[in-house]
């Protein structure tokens, strides 16, 4: 394939809750909930804040990047879990505010936290065939979890945008080659106009995230006929601190390759927004010719692998925008009321 | 507000997109029809305008505006942006003690408000400290 | 152009009227006036009213037929006038005008508004019309917001204090108890203004003007005709109108309405008087930043000085030139579209040396200034005891 990343952009909103403070109002030991799901804190979205703004404020922070026409980007696909509307779909709403419109297609992709990564492989396959110059896919989310449930504990906000043209002169990484594994298993799902989701407790571990992680990341490795020696990083869909490293273990990456890519324990499960952002703070780090395995998973179930290889003068062309690391830098602690608030779960 | 009325102004409110006068140069926003200052010798054209400012007054809104109840206390302001224009906006993602006359603000993109649950979602513009 | 002379004034008793309707006030306030001038109800030519909302308040327009229907006074011509808050106002210069260039003798001029029918959310809903929706309300704007920044900006600008707000609140109420229609007739400290709830600072629930329902009403009738009916008459000397932009952050000056300023030179040169020569005003005081703006805005003193001024004592009764001695729109009530026209009716009282407690002594200059909404539009007109 002859296509790669042209720029990412990320948004964070900055409210964070603490473990100890969703642990304090439901009587869990704090500490049992960390060393569990190594995870301090997460981000909350302001009131005014929807999945909708958090993919705007990252596809504008893209195009900080690349300083490219928005009206060449021809394609625009935004997948999440929580678009504001059940009909009315996001990527019309991104496509305005980045003064996109008119001549393009768009359309939402849901597919649980994978969502966003489809719409890469979307975009890669229509630069691929020249049906567009440049494509956008983004992965947002302001993940709703129900009250007391385990989830609350990691269930954040966060989007992320990557838009893909053919390798030249624009593009800052290749995607070398993508695969996914894809099954129908019900690990984690919410039926239509009910508020929150519900999962199969113990069973999202191995025939869900597992499963279809493994198999993608050897898919790939197989297909391209490489090993986890050949990486510089690997980035995983971060549900809590603990899959990613023994997913990583599993297939013989070491810590190193994965830390920079890991950032839950900071800013909670971003959902759609999880794999992408992780690959946007190891490229916002990484060094020309160093490669990255990236693998996203989406309940239900799906896991698409991507390998990335970064190219020369990404340096300077990642100093456009704010980077991961500024916005999980940018934190705003709140309590539990506020929270609540700020979720909807109190009204007035 | 309804949704035709909504919908003219998107490029206003996602966008900032107002006017300048090819006669007297003057940039406008909110948009007009008619440059206020040149009136039939105007020439306007859409342009963009830049989203930074700073802000000149502020107040702390407690008793909120229809569909802001959820947020208050709030900071609205008035900000003047770099491109000249004044206009007032939320200050949002700020503390209420926070805010000074003099500070510098970027534009963002955030939602305004809802036509109810059922309907239309509305998204426009805020400042937020830099 | 011919002089024009008020020659009866009447108004109802302004507050929370539970037992009255709007057409009821109408009748009432006109009823007094016209008992006032001694004239017989036949004798009208003409009616101007003015109010701001009876479309979102009670759900009728063409207010015009309802007044002049109920009055009893079909088919003389009769027209609503609306410019938000200087409603009323706008409503005496029309009739004024008219009365001026021979189309009509004997006008009534009345304002009205009903605003208690309502909740107050609906009631400070429908007066945030008189602000820009797109561009002020959308964004969250609230009609005490706009003041609130200009109060801000003012207190930056020039020093001006939450004490000296406070102050104007004071005079206010104190005022407010000699006059028998007035909303409020009780005394309130600088301290029980400071600790009221904060509205949208630096503006708290006792800077603000009430939601109120009231009529007002005056009779015009040629100054030449006048020692007909009145041997009060006094002269509308000077009638001024300004319009500006509808946005606050549209307007030149953050710190001054400057639809004021216009509307006062239009109106001191037809009257040929400086600010030095009013003896008392009654000014557009919505919120209390507003007196202190309007004080400056009209000339009495110095831009940036109006806190000082007030703080001074010069504007109370007895004060170099007393502001507001019916109570003020913060003490007396403002039902919006009658506000305007019973600021007329103070000064008329005044001038006739009829405002018992409240009474400025030898009065002979007085003026009255009406704002609508943030400064969109405002009118002032300079009133004189007649020959």
């Amino acid at each position: 394939m002859d296509v790669g990343v042209v720029g990412y952009g990320v948004y964070i909103p900055r409210y964070r809750i603490r473990v100890e403070e969703i642990a304090k109002v439901w009587g869990d030991d704090p500490e049992s909930v960390k060393r569990g799901l190594l995870i301090e804190e997460k981000s909350v979205p302001a009131p005014d804040e929807d999945t909708a703004t958090i993919a705007v404020e990252a596809a504008r922070n893209a195009l900080k990047q690349t300083g490219i026409d928005p009206h060449d980007i021809e394609a625009i696909y935004v997948g999440s879990e929580s678009h504001p509307y059940a009909v009315k779909p996001t990527a019309t709403i991104v496509a305005e505010a980045i003064e996109a419109t008119p001549d393009l297609t768009a359309a939402d992709y849901e597919f649980a936290c994978k969502a966003g990564t489809v719409g890469i492989q979307t975009c890669m396959g229509a630069v691929e065939a020249g049906m567009i110059k440049y494509g956008m896919a983004i992965g947002s989310d302001t993940a709703q979890s129900a009250p007391g449930d385990a989830l609350e504990y990691t269930a954040a906000a966060g989007g992320c945008a990557f838009i893909v043209g053919r390798n030249g002169s624009k593009t800052l990484a290749a995607i070398e080659d993508t695969y996914s594994y894809t099954t129908d298993t019900p690990d984690f799902w919410r039926r239509e106009m009910r508020s929150y989701p519900k999962h199969g407790g113990r069973f999202t571990g191995k025939p869900g995230y597992f499963k279809h992680v493994l198999a993608a990341a050897n898919g790939l490795l197989r297909k391209l006929q490489l090993t986890p020696q050949d990486f510089a990083y690997v980035v995983f869909h971060q549900p809590n601190g603990k899959f990613p490293l023994l997913a990583a273990k599993e297939l013989g990456f070491s810590k190193e390759q994965v830390a920079p890519g890991l950032l839950v324990s900071k800013i909670g499960n971003t959902y759609s927004g999880s794999t992408m952002i992780g690959l946007a703070a190891v490229l916002d780090q990484a060094k020309p010719e160093e490669r990255i395995l990236a693998v996203s998973y989406g309940s239900g179930a799906g896991s698409d692998a991507f390998s990335i290889i970064v190219r020369d003068g990404i340096e300077s062309k990642r100093d456009a925008a704010p980077k991961v690391l500024d916005y999980v830098g940018q934190r705003v602690i709140i309590d539990y009321a506020t929270y609540a608030k700020f979720k909807k779960l109190l009204v007035k | 507000m309804a949704v035709p009325r909504f919908w003219r102004e998107i490029p206003n409110r996602y966008n900032l997109v107002g006017a300048r006068c090819g006669n007297c140069n003057k940039v406008l926003f909110p948009p007009r029809y008619i440059c206020p200052f040149c009136r039939r010798m105007g020439k306007l054209e859409p342009y963009r305008l830049k989203r930074r400012g700073k802000v000149l007054t502020y107040t702390v809104v407690h008793a909120a505006a229809n569909g802001f109840e959820d947020q208050a206390p709030y900071v609205l302001a008035i900000v003047e942006l770099e491109d000249g224009p004044r206009l007032t906006a939320q200050v949002t993602d700020c503390n209420t003690d926070e805010i000074k006359i003099g500070d510098e603000v970027e534009i963002v993109f955030r939602r305004m408000g809802e036509d109810g649950q059922d309907g239309v979602i509305y998204y426009g513009f805020k400042a937020r400290r830099v | 152009m011919r002089d024009v002379a008020v020659i009866g004034v009447g108004l109802t008793k302004f507050g929370e009227l539970w037992d009255v309707s709007f057409r009821q006030m109408m009748m009432e306030a006109g009823a007094r006036a016209i008992e006032d001038a001694g004239i017989d109800g036949k004798q009208i030519d003409a009616m101007y009213v003015g109010n701001m909302s009876s479309g979102q308040f009670i759900r009728q327009e063409h207010i015009s037929s309802i007044v002049a229907d109920h009055a009893g006074l079909v088919p003389i011509p009769s027209t609503r006038v609306e410019g938000a808050c200087a409603s009323g106002g706008l409503a005496l210069r029309q009739a004024v005008i008219a009365v001026a260039s021979g189309i009509h003798d004997i006008i009534v001029a009345g304002g009205i508004e009903k605003m208690t029918d309502v909740l107050t959310g609906q009631a400070t809903g429908a007066l945030a019309t008189a602000a820009d929706q797109e561009w002020e309300v959308f964004v969250g704007a609230t009609f005490p917001g706009l003041y609130a920044l200009m109060a801000r900006r003012h207190m930056y600008e020039f020093g001006t204090t939450e004490e000296q707000m406070a102050m104007v609140a004071v005079k206010n109420h104190h005022n407010a108890c000699f006059n028998t229609c007035a909303q409020y007739k009780t005394e309130i400290t600088v301290e029980d203004v400071l600790k009221s709830p904060v509205v949208t600072s630096p503006i708290k629930l006792l800077d603000c003007s009430p939601i109120t329902d009231g009529a007002a009403c005056v009779i015009l009738a040629p100054a030449e005709k006048a020692r007909k009916f009145t041997d009060t008459p006094i002269v509308v000397t000077g009638t001024g109108q300004a319009s500006d932009t509808i946005s606050l952050h549209g307007r030149s000056s953050l710190t001054s309405i400057r639809a004021t300023t216009e509307a006062a030179q239009t109106a001191y040169k037809m009257a040929r008087v400086k600010p030095d020569d009013i003896d008392l005003v009654e000014v557009h005081d919505c919120f209390t930043i507003a007196e202190i703006m309007a004080i400056e805005d009209l000339g009495f003193c110095k831009k940036g000085e109006g806190g000082k001024m007030t703080e001074q004592g010069e504007t109370a009764i007895g004060g170099r030139i007393p502001v507001n001695t019916s109570g003020g729109l913060k003490g007396k009530g403002h039902p919006v579209g009658a506000t305007g026209i019973a600021q007329a009716v103070e000064i008329v009282q005044q001038l006739r040396g009829e405002a018992g407690k409240r009474q400025s002594d030898g009065a002979e200059v007085g003026l009255t200034h009406n704002v609508g909404g943030s400064g969109g539009t405002a009118v002032v007109h300079v009133l004189r005891r007649g020959d």
